[in-house]
């Protein structure tokens, strides 16, 4: 194997790929041939750092040099200066990198400081699209150590000892959940990751998927041996082309090896996996929407029990884990439940990833230990509001969770503190809000999506849903009523009473959380007519200031002609007119109108 | 009313379904399959394509119209040229995606879900694309547009105009 003095590792991660990464990396490439450098210097393709605020991002080892911000042009000099002779251009590096002219290694960056990478431990490191380098960090271990030294009892005791619980949301304990399977009796059981990430504003699983795909396929089939399963389907979102794409190339490459296929390790274990793609449905995210899917039908959730693991796919007994969850399992394996015990809390062990985003300034993804903080989170590892805006709010379980409040931001994370603050861990969304955002219309922003969402098959998620997010429009258009917020909140207890899934179960939550934290808000909204945040039009008023100049853009831009006022003469907005459509700030060359 | 598709003229285009869909006899559960593989080669999912997907696998045409339209990937009408999704995930609707939307619909003179009278653009709005990083973000076809304002649009808009 050849032996290079340099790597240079160029982030291939959606949000870096967006902004041309595939184009640098393809010119560090050819910069790197034409000055000769292509047998000591190796670029090499990655999955996502996490820091995707200040991506493009391309790190070169062996000094660990951070260069953000990349672009096309940066390259030539960079090969030039730093592969060539050696000086690292420190103009280009991530600032947050640099102390005092040293530079810092990526572990003392702030960003990384408090992060422990497991379930993210190759993202960022190893080319996803090559299984050798999955197996040089002790890829497919796990899987010859559960083949050849363990019975499939000790794989259950030792994921029951660790305590892992499952990061799709509900936190149910994989070991538990793998015991229910495997003394089920059935010539066919089956083994499905969940990688449906439906949460809109999280890519934890997507980010796994696409920069260590070998980790989850190896921890399938560690649960297949573990329960008797022979066949394993993973169910992605059909919006993730390069997750599949990279998916692809491992179970191509893992059946060349005979990792995967007939007859592993020459064990007499058998064990394939099948690609399923979505299309576009939230609710197939639940287990049983998705099994039905899979089976090629509309997503529709079902009662439990039976539960999947009796009665699941094609009605065989089936486990179905969330990828985080899964790509945790082989290192439980290596080394050990006590090891894995070391890290988070006595409840909650392990780590967690989060997609960091919002109103926050280092948006990307963070995996911490369980048990870290909000407040270390949002302000040591996120740096805290951009523009030295106030923090308003971070809401944490999607469209099933709630908003959690500045005075609770000491609470250590995990399942059950996070539900007990009327929120809930979800499957890992983190988004940041400040004082511009308004907490009536994030929740009807939730309703609005469980609405489009819900399968429609029980009527209290049908209905119900639909009746609150009309009340919420009505009150974010200035026409609500006192009465209206009593109503709310008992339509919310209803719903979660009554509905069929989780779906139905959790999509109050961000009302009632919201009403509970901020009912003042909700009072502005339906007693004032005010939205204090600015962002409801229908309670927004438009008005020229003395800054007008009289040029009469205005009132030309204006559809209803609701402006008027002579040329050089200070104009007027005829407030019963305006339908406010903001035509006439964006038209002022004077920002002489303001919305109150 | 859609006017019908001319079958004749898309013999080959149906065949290659057909080559998919014996491909895959022996696969359970293979419904959604063909539906993305028949959207990939048709660019959507005529009544005509559904029949012929009826026929082929003896599958009733009700279950086949009632898959198809729960999953919004599937389209029942024919795209523009291009597509443009904005994000309206929730790191993108918090910083204001809302905007970038009311402003392409004032742009296109379009609805969320509706096609330019010219046939070059359908506009979709999205849930997260990923990128959240960029937020607020937008996709037009593979080409991914982040950190937008609503004056941006006027100008990209342009670029796929001609
Ligand atoms: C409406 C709804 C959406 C869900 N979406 C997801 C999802 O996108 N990804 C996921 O892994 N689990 C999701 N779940 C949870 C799954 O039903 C299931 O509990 C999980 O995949 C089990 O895996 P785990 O034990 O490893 O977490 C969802 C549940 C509900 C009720
Ligand atoms: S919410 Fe828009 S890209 Fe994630």
């Amino acid at each position: 194997m050849a032996i290079f003095r340099s790597h240079v590792l160029v982030c291939r991660g959606t949000g870096c790929s967006s902004s041309n990464s595939e184009k640098i990396q393809k010119k560090f490439e050819d910069k790197i041939n034409e000055v000769g450098l292509e047998k000591e210097v190796k670029v090499i393709r990655t999955g996502c750092f996490g820091l995707c605020e200040v991506g493009p991002i391309v790190v070169v080892y062996p000094e660990g040099a951070f260069y953000s911000h990349m672009t096309v042009e940066k390259v030539d000099e960079i090969v030039e200066e730093h592969l060539l002779k050696g000086r690292i251009v420190k103009k280009y590096l991530y600032e947050g990198s640099i102390d005092e002219d040293a530079l810092k290694s990526i572990n003392e960056v702030n960003f990384y400081k408090k992060q422990k990478r497991v379930v993210l431990r190759n993202c960022g490191i190893i080319n996803p699209e090559d299984i050798n380098e999955y197996i040089a960090k002790d890829g497919y271990m796990a899987l010859g150590k559960v083949l050849t030294e363990m019975k499939p009892e000790d794989v259950i005791q030792i994921m029951k000892d660790s305590g892992l619980r499952g990061r799709g949301g509900g936190g149910f304990p994989t070991g538990v959940k793998w015991s229910f399977a495997a003394p089920n009796k059935a010539d066919q059981k089956y083994v499905i990751c969940n990688a449906d990430e439906g949460d809109p504003g999280a890519f934890m699983d997507r980010s796994v998927l696409e920069g260590d795909p070998n980790a989850v396929l190896e921890a399938m089939a560690i649960a297949g041996y573990a329960i008797g399963a022979t066949k394993g389907f993973i169910y992605v979102r059909a919006e993730y082309p390069i997750a599949v794409h990279r998916l692809e190339i491992a179970i191509e490459q893992a059946k060349e090896k005979g990792l995967l296929g007939k007859n592993i390790f020459n064990s007499g274990f058998d064990f394939d996996i099948e690609i399923r793609l979505g299309a576009g449905a939230f609710v197939c995210g639940e287990e049983t929407a998705l099994m039905a899917s899979i089976e090629g039908k509309r997503g529709m959730s079902r009662n439990k029990p039976p539960f999947p693991a009796n009665k699941g796919l094609w009605g065989k007994p089936t486990i179905i884990n969330n990828v985080e969850t899964l790509a945790n399992v082989p290192q439980i394996i290596l080394n050990g439940a006590d090891w894995f015990r070391s890290f988070g809390t006595e409840k909650s062990p392990g780590t967690k990833v989060f997609a960091l985003g919002g109103k926050i300034n280092n948006t990307g993804l963070v995996e911490i230990p369980m048990g870290t903080t909000l407040r270390e989170v949002i302000y040591d590892i996120g740096g805290g509001c951009p523009n030295d805006k106030a923090f308003k709010a971070v809401q944490t379980g999607g469209p099933s969770g709630g908003c959690i409040t500045s005075e609770h931001l000491d609470t250590p994370i995990d399942f059950d503190n996070l539900i007990a603050l009327g929120s809930m861990m979800g499957s890992g969304g983190m988004i940041v809000m400040d004082e511009d955002n308004c907490m009536v219309d994030i929740a009807r922003f939730f309703l609005d999506f469980t609405v489009d969402e819900s399968c429609g098959k029980c009527t209290p998620c049908r209905e119900g849903t639909k009746r609150m997010l009309e009340i919420l429009n009505r009150i974010t258009k200035g026409n609500g009523k006192l009465e209206d917020l009593d109503t709310l909140e008992k339509l919310a207890v209803n719903i979660k009473n009554t509905a069929l899934c989780g779906l139905g179960q959790t999509a109050p939550n961000p009302v009632i959380s919201t009403l509970k934290y901020y009912r003042d808000e909700y009072e502005a909204h339906v007693v004032d007519k005010k939205c204090p945040a600015g962002v409801c039009k229908g309670l927004l008023s438009y008005e020229i200031t003395d800054a007008c100049k009289g040029c009469t853009r205005c009132a030309r831009q204006c559809p209803v002609n609701a402006i008027e006022g002579k040329v050089k003469e200070i104009h007027v907005i005829d407030q019963e007119k305006c339908i406010k459509c903001g035509a006439c700030i964006e038209a002022c060359p004077f920002n002489a109108i303001i919305k109150k | 009313m859609q006017k019908g598709l001319d079958l004749k003229a898309k013999e080959n285009e149906f065949r290659e379904l057909k080559e998919f869909i014996d491909s895959k006899r022996d696969t359970k559960g293979i419904l959604m399959q063909t539906l993305h593989k028949a959207q990939e080669i048709f660019g959507y999912l005529p009544e005509e394509v559904q029949k012929f997907i009826s026929i082929e696998t003896g599958m009733p045409m009700a279950e086949i119209y009632g898959v198809a339209t729960f999953y919004t990937q599937f389209t029942l009408t024919p795209k523009g040229e291009h597509t443009i999704g904005v994000c309206l995930g929730t790191a993108c609707y918090v910083k204001n995606a809302q905007l970038v939307l009311d402003k392409l619909i004032k742009e296109l003179g379009i609805n969320v879900g509706e096609t330019t009278e010219d046939g070059l653009f359908t506009l979709d709005a999205t849930r997260c694309l990923g990128c959240c990083g960029l937020a607020p973000v937008m996709m037009i076809d593979d080409e991914v547009y982040g950190k937008l304002e609503p004056k941006d649009i006027p100008d990209i808009l342009n670029k796929y105009r001609k």
